[in-house]
């Protein structure tokens, strides 16, 4: 297929339909809106089912009855419907279930503002709804991977039973970028045997459920999911890292932040300084190793995140730094974009002050 | 030996963990009696709620999902879109349903999704310990309303078939009762039909089951029934509010 030019917002609706998502509950929210216009279109011509819910309450719990019902389920909003889908969150990834969220992420807190943020990332990375439990949490630095990660996160989803969020800012909804629609290596995946389909000659019945009343199960529960969650650690983290050979200074970042990072990182090669970046795929499972190694670099002074947001990622990066190394942090947010000349800047600051 | 009673096969083998003299099991059994004469236990799939009959999933012998407080009608709703020739019913009470859970019936109702409710109004959150529940009857004592509800402070409990009724796509709404053998009997019927109507197709179905709640309410099961009788049925009549011209 030849490279076509999409929307980032649709291209993710096309990329879950190409993937063999065939349905979709949602509500209206800016700037993620094309999601759901885009499958209330085609989810029909593919034998599927869009419905607009009348809450991200209610249509996160329509992706519970769905998933639990065994088909492949999708479900997007932007960061206050997020806030209100947290409950459903909880249940699904306490019931197992597999499904996809997307979250394109817009400046808060509250109503905050309708421009591209990454302030969702503890709410996406540390639980968001009650109790012990984790997402696989993807965020894509251009369309052409959302679109790659999309059709991965649904095999993600269940290989492990376990929900998958697809966290874009919102440049990655709303801007245009050449596409190939390459199929994603297809995994070997477990029938759902699990799935509430109707007996149909089955002799016992399935049960989809969160509910544990007994303490000792309860704990016995969690301990399986995190038995889960390790497996999810030691296979699926994505990471890229760049130009960290001979590197001063490391820079860490996601999706389209990463890209202005490169920027700066060319910018500061001109004056002479090395630089480079970590880029976690995953946002959880975080790629602590890659920094830690990093960290042993003796070229490497400092650290320094930069964000969309007041700093969240940045304790994950000091968290796997182990204090080898200093790390600092650069950030923009309620809708601001960091300049690479801001970058430059601050990274100058930093190596200056690290001599 | 003649046979004259025979437990369903709709039901498990699970001992229940409600309260003795709560009517929450005998509107399990007419649900769980219904689905086998009409032939659907392979085929259905119920949504247990948050409440006493939380644990409903283990009872009924079909597949079954728990849902979080309110939100069953969007679990069937997601499950019905999956498996549109299955049963899907929802089992929820009326702090559920009509609190927590009152977008989530209307807007089911609204779409005329073709799914079963089982509303059992009891009047009360029993499951929390006997809090005013939306349908609590003004003057009714509850943890919550120790002086018993007052309208002015918290308003008029809520008839849920009377407001579900002025949905179109809400095709069947019939309240009904348990507090005796005559209404157990008419209770089964309504939900029989129910099931029937959702199986053809034309839209949302729901039954509002009267039901009691000793243990909160303070009486005894046989006091229960008649306070049922003599306090809920006047607030509440039970009287088929829709049934669609195709089945009448
Ligand atoms: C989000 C949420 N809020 C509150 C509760 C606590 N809670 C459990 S059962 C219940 C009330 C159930 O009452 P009702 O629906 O009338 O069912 P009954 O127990 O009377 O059959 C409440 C408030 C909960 N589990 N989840
Ligand atoms: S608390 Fe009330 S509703 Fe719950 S099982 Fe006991 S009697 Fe029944
Ligand atoms: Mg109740």
């Amino acid at each position: 297929m030849a490279r076509e030019l999409w929307k980032g917002n649709e291209a993710i609706a096309e990329a879950a339909i190409k993937a063999g998502c065939r349905f979709f509950f949602g509500y209206p929210i800016t700037p993620q809106n094309e999601i759901p216009e885009y499958m209330s279109l085609r989810l029909p011509q593919e034998g599927g089912c869009f419905l607009q819910a009348e809450s991200e309450v209610a249509a996160i719990n329509m992706v519970y009855g769905a998933a639990g019902a065994g088909a492949r389920v999708m479900t997007s909003s932007s960061s206050p419907g997020i806030s209100l889908k947290q409950e459903g969150i909880s249940y699904i990834a306490g019931a197992e279930l597999p499904c996809v969220v997307v979250n394109i992420v817009r400046g808060g807190p509250g109503l905050g503002g309708i421009q591209p943020a990454q302030s969702d990332y503890f709410q996406a990375t540390k639980g968001g709804g009650h109790g012990d439990y984790h997402l696989v949490v993807l965020a894509p630095d251009s369309i052409q991977e959302a679109v790659n990660l999309v059709q991965e996160a649904f095999d993600i989803a269940d290989a492990y039973r376990n929900p998958v969020m697809i966290l874009g800012d919102g440049m990655i909804g709303q801007m245009m970028e050449p596409v190939e629609f390459v199929g994603v290596p297809k995994r070997q995946l477990p029938e759902k045997t699990w799935a509430t389909t109707g007996l149909r000659g089955r002799e016992n019945h399935n049960i989809i459920n969160s509910l544990f009343i007994d303490p000792a199960v309860c704990e016995t529960h969690n301990q399986r999911l995190f038995k889960k969650y390790a497996e999810i650690e030691k296979n699926e983290i994505k990471v890229e890292e760049y130009n960290l050979e001979g590197a001063e200074i490391v820079f860490a970042a996601y999706g389209t932040v990463s890209r202005i990072v490169k920027n700066a990182i060319k910018a500061l090669e001109k004056e002479g300084i090395k630089a480079g970046l970590i880029r976690p795929i995953t946002l959880w499972p975080f790629p602590k190793a890659n920094f830690l190694k990093a960290a042993d670099m003796p070229s490497v002074k400092a650290f320094m995140s930069v964000e969309m947001s007041m700093g969240q990622m940045v304790e994950d990066v000091e968290l796997s730094v182990k204090g080898k190394k200093p790390v600092y942090f650069y950030g923009r947010t309620g809708g601001m974009i960091p300049t690479p000349k801001a970058i430059v800047e601050e990274a100058k600051k930093i190596l200056g002050g690290a001599k | 030996m003649a046979v004259v009673f025979e437990k369903t096969k709709g039901l498990t083998e699970k001992p229940t963990h409600y309260c003795p003299g709560c009517t929450h099991g005998i509107i399990h059994r007419l649900v769980a009696e219904s689905l086998e004469e009409l032939g659907l236990l392979d085929k259905a799939v119920g949504v247990a709620p948050v409440g006493c009959a939380v644990f409903a999933y283990d009872y009924f012998s079909c597949d079954m999902q728990e849902a979080a407080h309110g939100r069953a009608p969007a679990c069937a709703t997601g499950i019905k879109r999956v498996h549109p020739d299955s049963a899907v019913f929802t089992y929820q009470g009326d702090g559920d349903l009509a609190s927590i859970g009152a977008a989530e019936i209307v807007h089911a109702a609204m779409r005329g999704e073709k799914v079963t409710t089982i509303f059992v109004n009891n009047a009360i959150y029993g499951m929390t310990g006997g809090q005013m529940a939306p349908t609590t009857l003004v003057g009714q004592k509850a943890t919550t309303a120790p002086l018993g509800r007052d309208e002015n402070h918290c308003g008029m409990p809520l008839r849920i078939s009377e407001m579900l009724a002025t949905i179109p796509k809400a095709v069947f709404v019939e309240r009904v009762s348990v507090h005796d053998v005559p209404n157990i009997l008419k209770a089964k019927k309504a939900i029989k039909k129910a099931f029937e109507i959702q199986m053809k197709g034309l839209g949302f179905t729901i039954v509002e089951v009267l039901s009691t709640c000793p243990t909160n309410w303070g009486k005894t099961p046989v006091e229960a029934l008649k306070w049922l009788k003599e306090n809920m049925v006047p607030y509440y009549p039970v009287q088929n509010f829709r049934t669609p011209e195709e089945v009448k």
